[in-house]
């Protein structure tokens, strides 16, 4: 179990506009037992978008972990698992 | 609120493969091949089976293009005949929405439906209550006859176990006009001697069913036309990319803009001729005053609430401000209005200075295509920069801000906001054009929330507005 989080939301222009725009409301979405232990950024275009056989865009980073088509419910459900 | 779902991500999916067609040289060869790549054989489909998911992208493909669906004669023409005829046309045609039957669900007729909740207990007062005598008892549970139900909603009301819900039609409960109704076949129609094209249908449809007819193909045209092409970029374009606005512009001109211009300097027009107009017309003793730029509303006030028309600002929209200034000075370039709006389609048509419309959401896509990262892009400033009052038009209060600081000391300005238009507020400007209006300046946005949530957006509203808001208090 980790003790804290950090997610990486991609916020390049093609992971905004196919969905990552509304990740970025994920701090609202967070039970709040948690939000102490979650560190949220937006970061420049991480590169996986033009890669393809990563997944399609938007893609957010947890700790080392890649999410694609990343969705509040994918993020907040990983996050979980790490933890609780 | 999170608007987002899997409908408006695959329209931004198709918009950006349309294009990037395009960039390549490839869209009349290749177009056709885009609904077997999304749904190939075997794979898995959206609705009943793949071939009825390919026929709606085909479908979805052609709105895309620029085409009415409701006008397909041939459903054997291939896409790239659609493509190829776009590619040459010189005008674009009414009407701005477009409704793809085949991705019509054909929701409910009967908004009313009584679920296994139900106890079949022996007081029924659904049964007991119906004016119509619409409910039977069927294998111990209440059942609404269709043929008889008036949608009245008593049984609900009366049901003491709650078993009975209601379900609504959601592109009719969003429109504000009733617009929007069954044919005969229980497919949705839009009827456009009442539409006011604000878009709330096509936002709220869970099918995707109704669309723009977009011009992203005339627009890519007018980025190889000889006297170029300039970006009349609306102010709510500043909170639409995770950048600061001087590399939005720069974007546009990698993008194929030979000039971006912020339709916020004609908004600082607007602005500045309304209040006057406002001062003119509390001297003459008139009661009110409403503002005139939303499309939508001006729109309604023609179809639906006539008697407050004498109300309305003759003011003209700061699009028509901007377009007119563009046309003298680059009399030989194409103007292409990007906003978030449908309804600006309709004043586009209506206005000939405006050659095209975009949204935000088009635009983003078409950045994709491209490969264009706003955020690495160079810093660049507009042309013709604007104002903070311009700037500030997008979100609601906006406006009535312009207007209260353009006559402050000289005439006294008692605002009130209509935010969002629906069958509520609607009804209320009504009252208020008989006579009963508490103020005596009213702007009327047919977006809750202003233009920054309008139907054409990418990012969510409550960050765009407080983007807008950062902006104009630079």
């Amino acid at each position: 179990m980790a003790q804290s989080v950090s997610v990486k939301i991609c916020t390049g222009t093609a992971c905004y506009v196919m969905g990552g725009a509304n990740l970025l409301m994920l701090e609202e979405c967070l039970p709040e037992h948690l939000k102490g232990r979650i560190e949220i950024e937006g970061t420049s275009c991480m590169g996986y978008c033009s890669l393809g056989e990563k997944g399609k865009a938007p893609f957010v980073m947890i700790n080392d972990q890649l999410i694609s088509e990343a969705t509040l419910e994918k993020i907040t459900e990983k996050i979980k698992t790490m933890l609780e | 609120m999170i608007f987002e779902n899997n409908a408006t991500i695959r329209r931004r999916d198709l918009i950006t493969r349309l294009a990037k067609l395009y960039f390549d040289n490839q869209l009349v060869e290749k177009i056709d091949q885009i609904p077997l790549e999304l749904f190939p054989k075997r794979g898995d489909a959206s609705r009943c089976c793949i071939y009825r998911s390919r026929a709606v992208v085909r479908y979805r493909l052609m709105a895309l293009l620029g085409y009415n669906i409701e006008d397909e004669q041939d459903e054997l023409k291939p896409l790239a005949e659609y493509a190829r005829q776009a590619l040459e046309r010189t005008s674009i045609e009414a009407p701005v929405l477009t409704v793809i039957d085949d991705a019509c669900s054909s929701c409910v007729k009967v908004n009313y439906f009584v679920t296994n909740a139900c106890q079949g207990c022996v007081a029924r007062p659904c049964m007991v209550n119906c004016p119509k005598d619409a409910i039977q008892m069927v294998d111990g549970h209440a059942k609404i006859d269709h043929a008889k139900c008036v949608n009245c909603g008593r049984c609900q009301n009366v049901c003491p176990y709650h078993a009975i819900i209601y379900m609504p039609v959601p592109c009719e409960e969003a429109c504000p006009v009733g617009a929007i109704s069954k044919d005969e076949h229980g497919l949705e129609q839009i009827d456009y001697s009442k539409c006011i094209f604000c878009g709330k249908c096509s936002r709220e449809c869970p099918f995707g069913a109704i669309m723009e007819k977009s011009q992203v193909i005339d627009v890519l045209r007018t980025f190889s036309q000889p006297g170029g092409s300039i970006a009349m970029i609306a102010p709510a374009i500043v909170g639409q990319f995770p950048a600061d606005f001087t590399k939005q512009v720069s974007a546009l001109k990698a993008l194929g803009f030979t000039k971006v211009v912020e339709v916020a300097t004609g908004a600082d027009i607007t602005a500045e001729h309304e209040a006057a107009e406002f001062m003119e017309k509390m001297h003459e003793n008139e009661p009110f005053m409403t503002s005139s730029c939303c499309p939508a509303y001006t729109e309604a006030v023609e179809k639906h609430i006539p008697e407050i028309k004498k109300y309305v600002s003759t003011t003209k929209t700061p699009l028509g401000f901007t377009a007119e200034i563009l046309r003298e000075k680059y009399p030989d370039a194409a103007r292409v209005f990007i906003g978030p709006c449908i309804a600006k389609r309709k004043e586009a048509l209506d206005n000939p200075l405006v050659d095209f419309v975009l949204t935000f959401e088009e635009l983003g896509s078409m950045f994709v295509a491209k490969g264009i990262d706003v955020g690495t892009c160079d810093s660049e400033e507009s042309e013709l920069p604007a104002g903070n009052i311009g700037r500030a038009f997008p979100v609601v209060g906006g406006v009535a801000d312009a207007i209260v600081k353009g006559v402050e000391g000289k005439c006294e300005c008692k605002p009130i906001v209509i935010d969002g238009l629906n069958k509520k507020s609607i009804t209320l400007l009504k009252a208020y054009a008989k006579g009963k209006c508490p103020g005596n300046f009213i702007e009327v946005m047919s977006c809750e929330g202003g233009c920054v949530a309008g139907p054409g957006v990418i990012s969510n509203p409550k960050i765009a507005t407080k983007k807008v808001q950062e902006f104009t208090s630079q």
